[in-house]
């Protein structure tokens, strides 16, 4: 086995996979032009037509979907093929408004389920490893995707599903799990339940993990990696967009090749749309050029990131996005001043060997913000005097007001009073919301 | 000779002290000296009990968070002056005392037991030693 899936166009030739590209865009412009009256209605409101659109160079002349979009058109709108064509529907969460429901044809699963075994490969995945895949299945789309891409490489697979964490534990010791599939505050979660339960990492043959679908640092992947004693790697996806296996990472571990032979990326100024030069940190946008049921085009993320095609040195010639900063939704807006989740996550895992398990708590009292940060102390921030206690938790709070510009009440709590939930960690408790 | 003793860290919420010392009691655990230092938010309760290694074990069970130190439990005189020598004579070796507190545990009528902490347990013990106190063993503890 290689250390690719598909070594013709991970590795294509910048010029090969342009000619590719346009080629791909062009007769998907000209499928949604068709099929899809709420786009062609965007494309004629701006003045475009399927022949305007002769290749990349062209991208720029077609309009936006958002988010919003997607919510407008639910759940038909933006379908591209007759139903009888599609077998299968993903969904998000739904927690902010409206859910987005995503169509598939066999066609598409198949093309999806190929940029995971991608991922999986690139993490070192081959027929001899076993996969244990602890996303939710069901309507999520981590599950049944990371699922697709293990069958695909030939990993024995075990489609777990999250939660019962010593049952995954058990699984992984006795069937000898080699990759773990979850969303990375999951899988700090087992390695610290592996840990409780008294084993360590040289109890297990985990030797690498591929965890996505919620912004992580790189601080809380060393600590994954230490806890498990694997190499953690990023996926990245969207359900808008096929779901995780858009972009993934390799061995490098700097960024996430994006997968373009299925997808262009763009980086635009989120304020006037604009689109940006290589290398600039912008708001990312997909167009997706291979899909049958729900093709996207321009679609803007809502995330912040960078695009490079510095040389990698693992041979591919995919370009890489950069972890995103935030996503615009996870945003919050304290004192007026822009804070994401993810800066305060990357000062607290500077504190020694952190568990990193906090918790913002938001509120307004009369026409004032009150911000608090609540966090778990560890054995390793632990000792026996109130002073070096109290320091820490200055420390914490001069950092968070350095990287912030704002000052948050630190609250140091006892290990494992914050309520964890096995999938996604609930980060931030905001009360201002009142209507 | 220094005893074990227990510092746990406690959230300053209705029904942790109460929690906590319950977990101790429900195994059978009889703490023999206690001192609570709290702030606004939070405290450190340094307990020292009847089995230090099992009630460790036990608050950690429980989720609490518990670091292990070595401490000196001295017997002195109960009578005036008593706490006041005990200090003269560290003060003279230049030992500083960090903290201290008294314990439940009278060895006889006309002693007391006082735990100290101090900056360097080592020379407290030789300077103790040398002045006739009597160091209690961690065995002593272990007496319910
Ligand atoms: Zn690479």
């Amino acid at each position: 086995m290689g250390r690719y899936w598909n070594e013709k166009i991970e590795c294509m030739a910048r010029e090969d996979m342009k000619r590719l590209q346009s080629e791909r865009l062009v007769a998907q412009v000209k499928h949604v032009w068709d099929n899809v009256p709420y786009y062609r209605k965007l494309m004629e409101e701006k003045g475009v037509a399927p022949e305007d659109i002769k290749g990349l160079e062209d991208l720029h002349k077609l309009p936006f979907l958002t988010k919003a979009d997607l919510r407008d058109a639910y759940p038909y709108g933006l379908l591209a093929k007759p139903l009888a064509d599609c077998v299968r529907i993903q969904s998000t969460s739904g927690t902010t408004g409206r859910r987005v429901v995503a169509f598939y044809t066999q066609h598409d699963l198949d093309l999806w389920e190929d940029c995971c075994a991608r991922a999986i490969t690139a993490a070192g995945g081959t027929n001899e490893d076993v996969c244990q895949v602890c996303y939710g299945y069901g309507l999520f789309t981590g599950g049944p995707g990371l699922n697709g891409g293990s069958h695909k490489v030939g990993c024995l697979t075990l489609p777990m599903s999250s939660g019962n964490t010593e049952r995954q534990i058990q699984f992984m010791r006795d069937l000898g799990s080699t990759i773990l599939c979850c969303t990375p505050s999951y899988a700090a979660y087992i390695g610290e339940t592996l840990h409780d339960m008294g084993y360590g990492p040289d109890d297990i043959k985990l030797k690498a993990g591929i965890f996505g679908a919620e912004p992580w640092t790189e601080e809380m992947r060393h600590e994954i990696e230490r806890l498990l004693g694997i190499k953690a790697y990023d996926i990245y996806g969207l359900t808008e967009t096929s779901g995780p296996g858009v972009s993934f990472e390799c061995e490098e571990q700097t960024g996430m090749h994006i997968n373009e032979d299925h997808f262009i990326a763009e980086i635009i100024d989120p304020d006037t749309g604009e689109v940006l030069p290589e290398g600039s940190k912008g708001e990312l946008v997909f167009t997706s050029i291979t899909k049958e049921a729900f093709p996207l085009l321009r679609y803007r993320t809502r995330d912040i990131c960078v695009l490079t095609r510095k040389k990698c040195s693992c041979g591919r010639t995919l370009v890489k996005m950069s972890k995103p900063m935030g996503r615009s939704d996870d945003m919050l807006i304290i004192k007026g001043v822009n804070v994401f989740p993810s800066q305060i996550e990357s000062v607290l895992l500077k504190m020694s060997n952190t568990t990193p398990n906090y918790q913002i708590v938001v509120d307004r009292v009369g026409s004032v913000d009150t911000f608090e940060i609540k966090v778990e102390l560890s054995d390793e921030m632990f000792s026996d005097t109130i002073r070096s206690v109290e320091e820490l938790e200055k420390k914490i709070s001069s950092d968070i007001q350095g990287i912030l510009g704002i000052r948050a009440k630190i609250s140091l709590v006892e290990p494992k009073s914050i309520p964890r939930s096995e999938g996604k960690a609930v980060r931030v408790i905001d009360r201002r919301k009142l209507h | 000779m220094t005893v074990k003793q227990l510092s746990v860290f406690v959230e300053n919420r209705p029904g942790r002290l109460s929690a906590v010392t319950g977990m101790l009691g429900n195994a059978g655990i009889n703490i023999r000296a206690i001192s609570i230092a709290d702030t606004k938010d939070f405290g450190i309760m340094r307990i020292i009990v009847s089995d230090a290694e099992k009630a460790a074990a036990v608050l950690k069970e429980n989720n609490c968070l518990v670091t292990v130190s070595s401490v000196i439990a001295v017997e002195i005189d109960d009578k005036p002056c008593g706490m006041a020598k005990v200090m003269d004579t560290l003060y003279k070796d230049n030992i500083s005392v960090e903290y201290m507190y008294a314990a439940f545990l009278n060895v006889s009528e006309s002693t007391a037991c006082l735990i100290l902490r101090t900056d360097s347990s080592e020379r407290a013990v030789e300077a103790l030693t040398e002045a006739g106190y009597r160091l209690l063993s961690e065995e002593e503890m272990k007496k319910i």
